[in-house]
């Protein structure tokens, strides 16, 4: 928990960091490369070392934080919203919305996802323009909606499982009777219900979705070129074998990078355990 | 019984049809690049554009061109049964090319199966008759921290430790069996395996123990003590295989996922594996490669997910199937 205040603030903070540093995100440093162009490692001034092309690892990996986190965070939350959405509607309504929105979900799960995401992920970068008619630009846009588009299933099945289950309960019953309408029973009586597990499933969901976006960067095709990413750090460090050599490079942007999935998944396991104790 | 698995037969087709049109609208109708234009190499003329889209039946409506993939999946090409069609970029039959590829990424599959079904499900269940005792938090301390832990993160830092450091393993690249013998094909496969496996693995631990403690408190349970049914005995026969369904239900999903960690493994291990092919494919545009790996692989998780659902009701008498 501590660790992700840790994390928020410096991401916050990293052009702040970058500026009592002296060093940008993206600024070459000559004097961090040895006379045959290997990156030096860590010295009082740089303290995570350089990478091949003499950019400061340090400032790279706050800079890194900021992407991560801003990623996840949007795409997890535009998940979420779609999947309950679609989910308390699939949920309530039953019949043929729920059959159509639930084989369809199927199939989505159970889709090679990466591939299709690099597949979205490079179709759209082709060009400037994007694709979809331009509904889709290259950039952390893109990366936040892939993300979005292929983790709210997985919301939209837990918040259907857990609208049918609620809307047999006798409150909801009550509510019909007093004449209630499904829209009012839909937002008064059945979402209250819903936050503590669309919370939970949402934090467990974050770190996935953090390694998501390193992945698609590890792979060449996330967060543009220019953006710094700890996904696109560590292939960096892989190309050519350099992390043989410039360890640096590999161990910083991975540790804050398991860190960051580690703290999440464990604030998700202590907020299940707090607010649904009866899945214990 | 019988009617459950045809039915379920035909869904994976309908599934398949499914996912195949999905692939094509997003290589094909979203693409800015015609793929005619990339195959007719640098500085293509207008003549050799259309050629080539003559060639390939790029000319035609794209729902036809669909058709006719569709068409030859089922009933072969010129280059052999299942079409696939023929690389943009290699000039091959994709065919041709699939069966090496397919070997690896099996063998990686397969092998990390073995090591992560042998690695999570025994911490998890003794995790779970151990329940609160230092090596519970060990394990489980340990089965977060490699569900936290990226694959490309994990391989970099196992090529770095044990290949370069240590130098008891080998390094990156497949060594056919056949070719190089038992040890060393061993030798290279035994850490993307472990790499793939780990974080499998501690999601099973995560899930046995969990699903062992709940089934532990049930009344058959103490009905079993009472009989005077030893304790190892009554977890092994009547805990464990009760608590094992809903991993196996996992196990089936988990291979649409695991897909993508061996994309990532093969990458970093350097394995010309189907993930890395397919990665390749899309970044060179490669359509009917990239088609050919996402039918075949989202044919092997839908008809893993059939055995999956049959195997279930073996396992677990409670189910029954209505219909």
């Amino acid at each position: 928990m501590a660790f992700i205040i840790v994390l928020v603030a410096l991401a916050i903070l990293a052009p702040l960091i970058a500026r009592l540093v002296g060093h940008s995100p993206n600024e070459l440093f000559g004097s961090m490369l040895t006379p045959l162009g290997l990156p030096k490692g860590p010295n009082a001034h740089f303290w995570f070392g350089a990478d091949q092309a003499g950019r400061d690892v340090f400032v790279r990996t706050l800079y890194g934080a900021r992407t991560s986190l801003t990623v996840s965070v949007v795409g997890t939350g535009a998940a979420t919203v779609l999947g309950t959405i679609t989910g308390s509607v699939a949920g309530y309504r039953g019949g043929w919305i729920d059959t159509v929105i639930s084989r369809f979900t199927d199939v989505l799960l159970s889709l090679p996802l990466l591939l299709f995401a690099i597949g979205l992920a490079s179709v759209c970068s082709v060009s400037k323009s994007g694709c979809l008619g331009g509904v889709l630009q290259p950039g952390l846009s893109l990366v936040m909606a892939i993300i979005a588009l292929f983790t709210w299933p997985y919301m939209a099945r837990i918040v259907r499982g857990q609208v049918i289950a609620l809307k047999q309960r006798d409150f909801v019953e009550a509510a019909r009777a007093l004449g209630a309408r499904d829209r009012r029973i839909m937002f008064i009586d059945l979402l209250p219900n819903l936050v503590a597990p669309i919370i939970v499933y949402a934090t467990l969901t974050l770190p996935t979705n953090i390694l998501f976006e390193a992945s698609l960067s590890y792979l060449g095709v996330g967060v543009p070129q220019s953006t710094p990413s700890w996904g696109r750090m560590l292939s960096d460090a892989t190309s050519g074998s350099l992390f043989t050599y410039a360890w640096w490079m590999m161990l910083y942007p991975g540790l804050f990078l398991l860190l960051t999935t580690l703290a999440f998944n464990l604030l998700g396991d202590g907020l299940r355990d707090a607010l649904l104790p009866e899945t214990r | 019984m019988a009617y459950y698995v045809i039915r379920r037969l035909i869904w994976l087709i309908v599934v398949l049809l499914f996912i195949t049109a999905i692939t094509y609208t997003i290589f094909f109708l979203m693409s800015p690049v015609n793929p005619a234009i990339l195959f007719a190499g640098k500085q293509p003329t207008l003549a050799t554009i259309n050629e080539v889209k003559q060639e390939f039946g790029l000319n035609k409506p794209v729902g036809v061109q669909y058709l006719i993939f569709v068409r030859h999946v089922f009933f072969g090409d010129r280059y052999g049964w299942p079409g696939l069609g023929f690389s943009f970029v290699t000039r091959t039959a994709v065919l041709s090319e699939l069966g090496p590829r397919l070997v690896i990424t099996t063998t990686l599959v397969i092998g990390s199966a073995i090591v992560w079904l042998a690695l999570g499900i025994p911490i998890g269940v003794i995790s779970a008759v151990k329940q609160r005792t230092r090596l519970d938090r060990l394990t489980m301390g340990l089965a977060i921290f490699f569900v936290s832990a990226p694959v490309f993160w994990l391989g970099l830092t196992f090529l770095w430790l044990f290949w370069f450091k240590l130098g008891i393993a080998g390094g990156s690249g497949y060594f056919p069996l056949t070719q190089y013998g038992f040890f060393t094909w061993l030798n290279h496969m035994i850490m993307p395996w472990v790499v793939l496996a780990l974080q499998e693995a501690a999601w099973y631990a995560r899930m046995t123990r969990g699903n062992l403690i709940e089934t532990m408190k049930e009344d058959y349970i103490r009905t079993a003590r009472a009989k005077g049914v030893r304790e190892i005995r009554v977890i092994l026969r009547h805990g464990v295989r009760a608590s094992l369904t809903p991993v196996v239900t996992m196990f089936g999903m988990d291979l649409a996922l695991l897909f993508g960690g061996t994309i990532i493994t093969e990458t970093v291990f350097n394995l010309q594996g189907l993930g890395q092919w397919a990665v390749e494919s899309v970044f060179s545009g490669d359509l009917p490669v990239i088609l050919a790996v996402t039918l075949v692989v989202s044919f092997a998780i839908t008809l893993a997910n059939v055995i999956v659902d049959v195997t279930y009701v073996y396992l677990d008498p409670r189910v029954r199937i209505i219909g």
